[in-house]
């Protein structure tokens, strides 16, 4: 032992010989928690995920990361009814983030610059047939693509699209958008069919060697209700009127149009008729706003383009250029219930926009496929009674969304891949949600959000142009970093900085953090103040 | 004001660092090879906010000198934490001094490295509230009246906590301490005058005198930073909360020290040469109550009749604060 000063008997040490870790009940440890907007998603994508690439401005990462769910964001960033913006966290701070103008501005980026989809995987050697080129026949398209099976659509139309074309009008969606990302499906190796009605779905399946199907013809026979009708009334359906505005012939519909319904396609087709000319137009629906199934954004948009809507009443008569109106209440149970009160309305056209039915046709005789209501009935796994034949989008019972379609289309894709190799597919364990409690936001700055420029309502009235505007590269950068990254780390750097202990291990860019259990004493601090709440404390013997 | 908030970040710079942020525009505490000035292992209780401030104002200090630093550290919590014989968790030299004398001992080691021509080695002294605002306050006021190159930091927990939570001059009214229970017609600390030592340091007019809290990261570093741009003698007292002395919850150390500036309770601002130079802004004013509620030392305020009148005269010294600082923007005109 070497020689000490005057009353000094130990060498100097290092307090790292004290484990401090000992002390602890409860410990932090990181995890990543399912932010609402995935959650809230119809097709399933990992929003905070591509937001995450697009705020450091990697946009063409952050549209790979996007089309792994879904291969249509262009589209998606203008028709999808973004749900997962009414759910959004920030939504409790200012407003929600952007989601979907982000969205836009990848997908009408990934046009601009050519970006194709990686290759897909190695090919299965498996053949499936896709019927029908909507939303959800060509996002199961290009999933069984990317798993590396042949992919052939049979699309009875003389175009792609489905609903997105013949739906849903050029205002809301320009035709070069929607055509730019099908080509891109195409590219992709997935075949396409166009006037191929499939007449048999069996037969098709052994005529072409195909080992599975996924069945999403849509719905697009309009509804009929029955109503007595002078024999000069005009009467049509919405849906016949929306498509044919693809057409060459613009439909005649006059200059006093009532459209009766309250859903979109009553929205969007009272919004055609007021481009193609119509004075007046009246949407009449037989309860009142808040229980009308039409999205807000459409309703507002049109009322904004000087569409009227005559809320509690049925028509129950039409005749040449009248129709007879009989007012409504809601019984207590929110039903609507007539009344006995009349009254005439001027009206050169009745559009009906009351729902569409499937078109079952093809479905003649399949073994075991079983059908309600008009619809598909699928499993758990999208597969109908019949192996080997799945459906999804507006044939099977859902919501009809374009969004939805998607959804289903790449939830049937991994079925039928699962199917096909003899597998089942069992998606990973979701994380736990996280809710806006469990986040610091003092951290985040204030940032209003951007709204996009909307076309005035003159220009509306009297054109097809694309109605809303897309964000700028600023804008865009803007609005994802408005982004909260609930749940999910994003090396922001507070826990390595907030622990009194230096027990939080930095590991380096991208690889996150690490907490020392050695020296760690369980205070909890980086767990509250991690803005995003990646991070929770769980009792220590757990 | 140094500290500029860049602005659009996705959560500004208020988060310790940011990927998108230039390593150059992030915090000394985001950087993996910051000092540690104070290392793990010491002894500290779970979520103590001084161990926490000093480690943020010693690395911020030992980056802007390149760690040619030397502390001296008055007794109390941060000299017993930290080197119980024969450990220490210190990465600079540092020299223990007594209860009251920091600031001389700083001022001998100064004017030794004076002496010697070692101009680029420079000092601070630490202490707790006790040892400055009390014990300390002469051999402080002789360090600033003779300007001597030394930067004098305190770290206020209102008490002395190491010996058990005993009131100092800089406990605030109303708290209850191990010698002011909340006991009798006015429980708690009496309203006395008060001692705001930031105040007596400007009255010195000395080049740098700044506040800060555990809770603003970029604000502190920059102060700190700031006042090693200086020669002669600056002050910076920081706001840490004691969770065992306050009754607060562990977890609670960094949303305390931000209410307390939320609420105006604890100012913060920098001055040189007895003028305030600047207020960092208070981003979302709140009323006294939502500091005062989650501390035990103040519970007595909150029985089943609350002291409403006592409250209010803490609420009074909140908007006071708010209205000499300048604490909170005033609207702009839209
Ligand atoms: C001259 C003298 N008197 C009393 C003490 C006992 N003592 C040691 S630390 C301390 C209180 C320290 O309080 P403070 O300075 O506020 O530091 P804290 O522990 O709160 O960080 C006291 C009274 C002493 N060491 N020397
Ligand atoms: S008593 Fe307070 S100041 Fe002292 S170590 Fe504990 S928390 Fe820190
Ligand atoms: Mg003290």
């Amino acid at each position: 032992m070497r020689d000490k000063p005057f009353a000094i008997t130990l060498d100097p040490g290092s307090s790292l010989a004290n484990h401090t870790g000992s002390w602890r009940t409860m410990k932090p440890v990181y995890l990543d928690r399912l932010p609402p907007c995935n959650a809230g998603c119809p097709a399933g994508e990992n929003i905070q995920g591509w937001l995450f690439h697009a705020e450091s401005g990697d946009y063409e990462q952050a549209w790979r990361v996007l089309t792994l769910d879904n291969p249509l964001p262009a589209i998606m960033g203008r028709v999808c009814y973004h749900p997962c913006e009414d759910v959004c966290n920030r939504g409790h701070l200012d407003s929600a983030v952007g989601i979907n103008s982000v969205e836009r501005f990848l997908g009408d980026e990934a046009i601009r610059h050519g970006w194709k989809f990686d290759e897909p995987a190695a090919t299965s050697g498996k053949k499936v047939l896709v019927v029908g080129a909507g939303p959800s026949g060509l996002s199961a398209a290009y999933h069984l693509a990317r798993l590396g099976h042949r992919v052939e659509i049979h699309e009875a139309g003389p175009l792609s699209g489905g609903m997105m074309r013949f739906g849903i009008p050029k205002y809301r969606l320009p035709r070069q958008v929607l055509d730019a990302e099908v080509a891109r499906i195409l590219d992709f190796g997935v075949t396409l069919k166009l006037d191929t009605r499939v007449t048999n779905i069996e037969d098709s399946m052994r005529s072409g060697n195909f080992d599975a199907a996924f069945l999403a013809v849509g719905a697009h026979i309009g509804k009929r209700a029955f109503i007595p009708a002078g024999d000069a009334a005009r009467i049509m359906d919405a849906v016949s009127v929306l498509r044919s505005m693809e057409g060459e012939e613009r439909p005649q519909l006059g200059r006093r149009v009532v459209v009766y319904g309250g859903g979109n396609t009553a929205l969007d087709v009272a919004r055609t008729a007021r481009r193609l000319g119509a004075t007046e137009t009246i949407i009449v629906y037989r309860r009142t706003r808040e229980k009308m199934p039409a999205h807000n954004t459409e309703v507002e948009e049109a009322l904004q383009e000087g569409v009227m809507i005559k809320w509690l009443s049925t028509i129950i008569h039409a005749g040449e250029h009248d129709l007879t109106i009989e007012k409504m209440v809601l019984d207590e149970k929110g039903y609507p219930q007539p009344t006995g009160e009349f009254e005439t309305m001027a009206a050169d056209s009745l559009v009906l926009a009351l729902g569409q039915d499937v078109d079952l046709s093809l479905l003649q005789n399949v073994a075991g496929l079983e059908i309600k209501d008009g619809m598909v009935q699928i499993d758990g796994n999208m597969m109908t009674g019949h192996p080997g034949i799945f459906a999804g989008g507006d044939m099977v019972p859902s919501e009809r969304t374009v969004t939805m379609g998607v959804g289903h289309g790449k939830k049937a894709a991994r079925h039928i891949d699962a199917w096909l190799r003899h597998r089942s597919y069992v998606p990973a364990a979701k994380h736990e949600p996280v809710t806006f409690d469990m986040l610091n936001p003092w951290y985040y700055s204030d940032a209003p959000k951007i709204m996009r420029p909307v076309l005035d309502a003159i220009r509306r009235q009297s054109g097809f142009e694309e109605v809303q505007g897309g964000l700028d590269e600023n804008n865009a950068l803007f609005e994802a970093r408005r982004c909260l990254s609930c749940g999910n780390c994003f090396e922001c750097d507070n826990c390595y900085g907030v622990c009194p202990d230096n027990s939080v291990i930095k590991l380096g860019h991208g690889k996150r953090f690490q907490i020392n259990y050695d020296y760690c004493k369980g205070c909890g601090i980086c767990v509250a103040e991690c803005p995003c709440g990646a991070i929770k404390m769980v009792p220590e013997d757990a | 004001m140094p500290f500029q908030p860049v602005k659009f970040y996705q959560t500004g710079t208020f988060t310790v660092g940011n990927r998108l942020l230039k390593p150059e525009d992030r915090s000394v505490q985001s950087h993996r090879d910051r000092s540690n000035a104070i290392n793990s292992g010491h002894r500290a209780c779970q979520g103590c906010g001084e161990a926490l401030g000093a480690r943020y104002a010693l690395d911020a200090a030992m980056e802007a000198t390149k760690s040619q630093l030397i502390a001296a550290n008055a007794t109390g919590c941060l000299e017993v934490f930290t080197t119980p014989y024969p450990e220490t968790s210190w990465q600079l030299p540092w020299m223990h001094s007594l209860f009251g004398n920091a600031a001389a001992v700083a001022t001998g080691i100064a004017a030794a490295l004076k002496v010697k021509g070692r101009n680029e080695i420079r000092v601070i002294a630490q202490g707790g509230d006790g040892g400055t605002t009390d014990i300390g306050l002469g051999c402080l006021s002789g360090m600033f009246e003779r300007n001597d190159d030394v930067l004098y930091i305190c770290y206020d927990n209102e008490a002395y906590m190491n010996t058990g939570v005993q009131r100092s001059s800089a406990t605030p009214p109303a708290a209850r301490t191990a010698t002011t229970m909340p006991v009798g017609p006015n429980p708690g600390n009496p309203f006395g005058q008060g001692k705001f030592v930031p105040a007596i340091a400007m009255a010195h007019e000395i080049p740098y005198v700044a506040t800060a809290t555990v809770a603003d990261l970029h604000d502190l570093e920059a102060k700190v930073k700031r006042a090693m741009e200086f020669r002669g003698a600056r002050y910076i007292h920081i706001f840490v909360p004691c969770p065992l002395g306050w009754g607060t919850a562990s977890h609670d150390t960094i949303r305390i020290a931000r209410l307390a500036h939320e609420t105006g309770l604890f100012p913060i601002f920098e001055a040189e040469h007895g003028l305030q130079v600047s207020a960092l802004p208070i981003r979302k004013q709140l009323p006294v109550e939502e500091y005062l509620k989650p501390q035990k030392r103040f519970a007595h305020l909150f029985g089943a009749k609350p002291e409403l009148e006592v409250i209010a005269r803490i609420q009074a010294r909140a908007d006071r604060n708010i209205r000499k600082y300048g604490l909170v923007k005033q609207q702009e005109t839209p």
